[in-house]
């Protein structure tokens, strides 16, 4: 009997793919619990394992079960779903996948599946040859930080290797808060391992013996999975006390948040990892200095750790001859919002923003004409159309006042009312403020009262130039990137869709016309 | 149903994570999970336990938005409010959702069986809107539909 792949990722879970693999290993198939490919419009997309490969039926209801097993799915059977090869699909064929190379495809709980699909071949690479060239390999790649700071990561693991200490931690950030991201969870639930190994290798790059991985707990099933991962590995003596070599200890504790954006924070999450308010540090002193109790501490987002070991694996190179500018390797981004093919995207950096939403993304699921793209989650600037042509790049994105950050692209329709967007940026960081610094602290309520006078029509000039004056403060201001690039969606929003701030009907109107 | 609060359990609790680095945030999630919220009566021991003041333990508490003093109701509902649903239609269908059981954002019913809290990203951003409904994520939510599965449970 071939196999059949369904996958157990939160956003197939969400759509009943349960059900399905439930009514599927009634029917006498034999299930194996994949994580997600990313084509999100196709969920659930199961895979029935055949001769000519892995074919792909989705999106696959519990009530078409019984139909698509009269219509031979168990030997990949024709079918209206059948959407054949998945690797054939035109929307994976032009992707470059590294850092999601084996989500999807493997079982993620099985060490042996992760080993037979090129897993363990970058740890055993970097124990080879030693931390000082592990560094040096990363370094070479160009592989920035992936959280949205963009900051290389070999300078952050040779500060912390350079640091002299008793003890050093890996921490990565797994608290991925931004609105219209998923890539984390994804791979936290797809290809746990990799994560797993990555964090390894910056722990091995530095010396130390213990890293944390901080998530959060709206994330309910990445964290189960990557603990049943941790627990998998744990197993084979890959963490432990000889996880290294003998007695070269080396072990990773799941840690999860409490419903705090900042946390995602860098200096806030260290703070919440030893149990405080999670407010942010000023820096300097930077965490590979004196970070996680006040220990050399490299702090990483998820992809930056996974990518990592397909970077030992295959040669800094290699890696370093993919990109755009001085943005190299890929980039997963995170289609979502009004968008009809949204889903996990990843590619080489250097697409326009046009093609990622026109061309990959099919336009909006609306069929109505896109007005605004947020790119980069909350804190990320809105783009009109006539700003397509920037190319996906940290550089040329920050030239535009907007950035990439973690990859997060939301598509809004022409039914978008860009002050209530404006306003909800500031409502948001109010709501999420660690309230250290005065400018994101107070600047934020203030700004949404001003954005109401606008509205209401109250000394509209002379507030106007309050609001933009009161974004400056906030942007130079703040001690972190919550107060200080809240001020990117309110005037990119303010600047590209100034008719939205005439007045409190002024969007109704617009609307009505449109 | 949530458990009363027991001194000597929470007690063990707290004991049982003490030994982990930086252990307030592991405790504090133990004790939710055993007690349904984090009550007064957990602050002092807490501290004491940890060596730590009453007020540094309740800063911690009061500047999570996981952390309540109050339990919950039966039916924990969070509603995404964030940028990607928004997009989707987040806001009509989380107004729909609250008006019906009269409640506002973190509210929980007279008879204690809902609670609806505000939620900024589920991750499930490329099937908006989204909503956890006790820990099940649910996508491309309708109103209708969620309500009917809250009243189900009800």
């Amino acid at each position: 009997m071939s196999r059949v792949f369904v996958p157990g990722d939160a956003l197939a879970v969400a759509l009943g793919a349960d059900a399905v693999a439930y009514a599927l290993r009634n029917a006498g198939a034999g299930i194996v619990r994949t994580g997600s490919r990313g084509l999100a419009w196709l969920e659930p997309l199961i895979e029935v394992e055949t001769a000519g490969g892995r074919v792909g039926y989705g999106p696959v209801g519990v009530g078409d079960v019984s139909a698509l097993l009269n219509a031979g799915v168990l030997s990949g059977g024709a079918h209206a779903l059948r959407v054949g090869r998945v690797e054939d699909h035109p929307w994976m064929r032009g992707q470059k996948r590294i850092t999601f190379a084996r989500c999807g495809v493997v079982d993620p709980l099985s060490v042996e599946d992760y080993v037979a699909h090129g897993g363990l071949q970058g740890l055993k690479r970097a124990l080879e040859i030693g931390f000082a060239a592990t560094i040096e390999e990363i370094t070479q790649s160009g592989l920035r930080g992936r959280g949205g700071a963009g900051f290389p990561a070999g300078v952050k693991w040779k500060g912390a290797a350079d640091a002299q200490a008793s003890r050093k931690y890996v921490v990565c950030n797994a608290d991925e808060g931004d609105s219209g991201t998923f890539a984390d969870r994804m791979l936290m639930e797809g290809d746990p391992m990799s994560l797993i190994e990555g964090v390894a290798i910056a722990a091995f790059a530095i010396g130390a013996s213990k890293a944390f991985v901080y998530s959060r707990s709206e994330y309910p099933h990445a964290n189960a999975t990557f603990q049943k991962a941790l627990a998998a590995v744990r197993a084979t003596g890959g963490l432990g006390p000889h996880a290294f070599g003998p007695n070269h200890a080396f072990d990773i504790e799941l840690r999860i948040g409490a419903g705090a954006y900042v946390c995602g924070e860098e200096t806030a999450l260290l703070e919440s990892l030893e149990g405080k308010r999670g407010q942010v540090r000023a820096k300097p002193p930077l965490p590979v200095h004196a970070g996680l109790f006040g220990k050399p501490t490299v702090i990483n987002n998820v992809l930056t750790l996974a990518t990592a070991p397909w970077i030992m694996a295959n040669g800094a190179k290699t890696y370093a001859d993919i990109g755009h500018g001085r943005s190299r390797g890929t980039m997963a981004i995170q289609l979502a919002g009004n968008v009809k093919y949204p889903g996990l995207y990843e590619a080489p950096f250097g697409l326009t923003l046009g093609q990622i939403v026109h061309d990959i993304g099919g336009g909006t699921a609306s069929g109505r004409p896109v007005r605004a793209v947020q790119c980069g989650g909350p804190l990320g600037a809105y783009f009109p159309p006539t700003l397509f042509d920037t190319p996906y790049d940290y550089e040329a994105f920050a030239a535009r006042d907007g950035l990439i950050g973690h990859g997060g692209v939301v598509v809004f329709d022409d039914t978008v009312d860009m002050a209530a967007q404006a306003r909800f940026a500031l409502e948001f960081c109010a709501i999420e403020s660690c309230g250290k610094c005065t400018p994101c602290r107070i600047g934020s309520v203030r700004g949404q009262e001003v954005i109401d006078r606008i509205l209401a029509g109250e000394n509209r000039e002379a507030n106007l130039v309050l609001i933009e004056d009161l974004c400056q403060t906030l942007k130079l201001g703040s001690l972190c990137a919550l107060g200080g690039f809240t001020p990117y969606p309110v005037m990119s929003a303010l600047k590209y869709y100034p008719d939205d701030f005439q007045s409190a009907t002024a969007y109704d109107a617009a609307v009505a016309k449109r | 149903m949530t458990k009363r609060w027991d001194p000597a359990q929470a007690e063990a609790i707290v004991r049982a994570h003490a030994q982990l680095e930086g252990p307030l945030l592991p405790i504090l999630h133990a004790l939710s999970a055993e007690f349904g919220c984090v009550p007064e009566e957990a602050t002092a021991l807490v501290a004491e336990e940890l060596n730590l003041s009453r007020a540094e333990v309740h800063g911690v508490i009061s500047f999570y938005h996981d952390f309540r003093r109050e339990p919950r109701g039966k039916i924990v509902v969070k509603l995404c409010r964030a940028e990607a649903c928004q997009a989707m239609g987040g806001r009509e269908a989380a107004e729909a959702v609250l008006a019906h059981f009269k409640l506002g954002w973190g509210d929980t019913n007279g008879d204690r069986s809902v609670t609806i809290e505000p939620v900024y990203c589920l991750g499930l951003c490329a099937a908006a809107p989204a909503a956890l409904v006790n820990g099940a994520p649910s996508a491309r939510v309708e109103p209708a539909r969620l309500i009917a599965a809250i009243e189900a449970m009800r």
